[in-house]
């Protein structure tokens, strides 16, 4: 653990690749930042390529498609060369509604995974910092908003907001209202063990203000976990929109996934077998859950301690075993056994 | 140059459990100076008072009654905005007391941003670097951009040093400083304490458990039980010629290098109950008084 010897000597060649981890050109943050990257694992890029891909669809989607709203007298026919997911019953082009739906859906996720986060990192976070009488006041309300049963609230504000009313942001906002609540828990806890280190005490002591203490200090050993949060809270949010759209208490104003589904089964498309309304919508959103959570098990791998050591240890043996490759190639390019070198290899690695 | 005067320090917490209040006197009447160039250890075992101490002298706890008079040279009070340039302090885990997430510069150039020391990006990293070599950490810009993880426990704990005198204080609180160190660096780095407080005639408070370091750091030693003062006086006299019973026993417990063998077995079970934290000895006065009662009490003869 401990390497007492300055880095002068026989061991400066030993001391070198720390240094290259933190390069010099503005190296510092950067070398802060890449701790709390998780390691690029085939799981995790399936996550990311899935959430792009849908993230694009979303984005894009839109502007390649015709109206969703149009009407046609082919009503209910099946993926064709001019309608590649078919009609609905009132002729409608499928793609085109699932472009705007996912855009919909997608604009919800972020809405409410923003808002939640930020009321969670509020109330969590400053109360348990604070201490004492707004630690209380914070963590009392936190626990009557857990104890509220989420979705009936949920379907009793959305039903009772008229209908004119209930936009994009009401329905974010409702979502958001019941969904903080288990993450600043969460936080309050982890806050209240970072609080106590001696390094926020001897900011305090070096005098700096409580705001910048909690911003540069401790916020940044939270990032992981809130993270975490953030896309769990995406996640909620897609699927408790669709939820309420399903059961026709979703946005007036705009379309989302859930809204497809709700009209798919008004149009009785199940007992029609007309697969190809109602899959795509339910894939869409299968696909940006299964997403979402193939990063947020990625995130874990740092949060977990006993993840995050496990993720160390295969790190620092990848990075032993390509020494040794170096070494090794080396080695054969000069004729010489790498025997002498290959132990000093390996303690950089830590 | 900056002084200390601390007087009649008393430090109760509350201890709640269900309905019960119940209260716990760490701190009890304790009065110490701090004056420029010299060192007071504060010595004693854990849960003496020493911590609660030093976190009041850094202001991160509120005394229950006394006062703690910082001073500048001239004999004007320290005002509180610059109380956090003047007192500062040394922790004692330096595997704690560093952000695993920022650099060893960002460690350094925030007390200096803080206190108004230097001005652009350019003098802050220079200064940083300056201070980096004045602990002994060299090249000092091949270890600015690292992050704490890659140091070793005496490298941090020069690092911690050099945070604590960035704002360029005056008054150096050293909880323990060496004592989560391995035994082969612990001298090295309490030589570099001693150095820069010759070079800066800073006043350090001392905290430690180990008579040993405190003699041979330090010019006065102050002997704290249970939150009382028990004995006072010049280190030597203090290590050599201990009164009070609890000071023979830290005595007995250092090692001693003309008195081979097991020191524990000559010392026997020792019966704590029958240590008398009541009285304090003052090498100064070369008297008994009562300990726990104001600094102005009478002397007791």
């Amino acid at each position: 653990m401990t390497n007492p010897k300055p880095v002068s000597g026989p061991q400066a060649d030993t001391a070198e690749p720390p240094a290259e981890t933190a390069p010099r050109d503005g190296g510092p943050v950067r070398s802060g930042w890449r701790m709390l990257l998780p390691t690029m694992t085939p799981w995790l890029a399936l996550g990311l390529v899935l959430i792009g891909g849908i993230t694009l669809f979303g984005l894009i989607g839109p502007h390649l498609v015709g109206d969703p709203g149009q009407i046609r007298d082919q009503g209910l026919t099946g993926p064709s060369a001019e309608f590649p997911l078919g009609t609905t019953q009132t002729g409608q082009d499928v793609l085109a509604q699932l472009a705007h739906a996912t855009r919909g859906s997608l604009q919800i996720g972020f809405i409410v995974g923003v808002l939640a986060t930020a009321l969670s990192a509020f109330f969590g976070i400053y109360g348990a910092y604070r201490g004492r009488f707004i630690d209380e006041a914070f963590s009392l309300l936190s626990n009557v908003f857990l104890v509220i049963p989420g979705l009936p609230l949920v379907i009793v504000i959305s039903g009772f907001v008229p209908r004119e009313s209930r936009g994009l942001w009401t329905i974010a906002l409702v979502l958001a209202l019941t969904s903080w609540a288990a993450s600043a828990r969460v936080l309050r806890a982890q806050t209240l063990s970072v609080r106590n280190r001696d390094y926020v005490a001897a900011a305090q002591v070096s005098g700096e203000r409580p705001w910048r203490v909690i911003t540069v200090e401790i916020l940044p050993n939270l990032l992981p976990v809130i993270a975490s949060q953030f896309v769990f809270a995406v996640i909620a949010a897609i699927l408790g929109e669709a939820g309420l759209a399903f059961i026709g208490l979703g946005a007036s104003n705009s379309s989302t996934l859930g809204t497809m589904l709700f009209y798919a089964q008004n149009g009785f498309a199940l007992p029609l077998g007309a697969w190809w309304w109602f899959v795509p919508p339910g894939l869409i959103i299968a696909l940006i859950g299964m997403g979402l959570s193939l990063v947020n098990f990625s995130i874990d791998e740092i949060i977990n301690p006993k993840l995050k050591n496990l993720r160390l240890h295969r790190k620092r043996a990848r990075r032993a075993a390509r020494l040794e490759r170096e070494l090794a190639r080396a080695s054969r390019r000069s004729g010489q056994a790498p025997d002498t070198d290959a132990p000093a290899a390996e303690e950089p690695t830590r | 140059m900056t002084s200390v005067q601390v007087t009649d320090l008393v430090k109760d917490y509350t201890i709640r459990s269900g309905l019960k209040r119940t209260r716990l006197r760490a701190v009890d009447h304790v009065s110490l100076e701090l004056t420029p160039g010299r060192t007071v250890a504060l010595v004693g075992e854990s849960g003496s008072g020493k911590s609660t101490i030093a976190k009041i002298l850094t202001r991160m706890e509120r005394p229950t009654s006394g006062t703690v008079d910082v001073r500048f040279d001239d004999g004007t009070p320290v005002p509180d905005a610059a109380y956090r340039r003047e007192v500062q302090m040394v922790f004692q885990d330096p595997f704690a007391s560093l952000n695993p997430f920022h650099s060893i510069e960002h460690h350094i150039a925030r007390p200096l941003r803080i206190h108004k020391r230097t001005g652009t990006k350019e003098e802050t990293h220079r200064s940083v670097l300056d201070m980096l070599e004045r602990v002994n950490l060299t090249p000092a810009d091949n270890i600015a951009p690292r992050r704490p993880h890659e140091l070793s426990g005496g490298q941090r704990q020069r690092v911690a040093i050099a945070r604590a005198l960035a704002p360029g204080a005056r008054v150096l609180i050293a909880d323990e400083p060496v004592s989560m160190l391995d035994v082969s660096i612990r001298l090295g780095v309490l030589n570099l304490l001693g150095r820069l407080q010759r070079e800066d005639r800073l006043a350090v408070l001392y905290i430690t458990h180990d008579l040993a370091t405190a003699r041979h750091f330090s010019d006065e030693i102050v002997v704290l039980y249970r939150g009382r003062v028990v004995e006072r006086g010049p280190s030597d006299a203090v290590i050599l010629d201990p009164h009070h019973d609890y000071t023979k026993l830290l005595a007995l417990a250092a090692p001693d290098p003309e008195r081979p063998g097991r020191v524990a077995s000559d010392a026997g079970p020792v019966d704590r109950d029958a240590i008398d934290d009541g009285v304090c000895y003052d090498h100064f006065t070369g008297r008994w008084r009562e300990a726990g009662v104001p600094a102005a009490a009478e002397e007791r003869t």
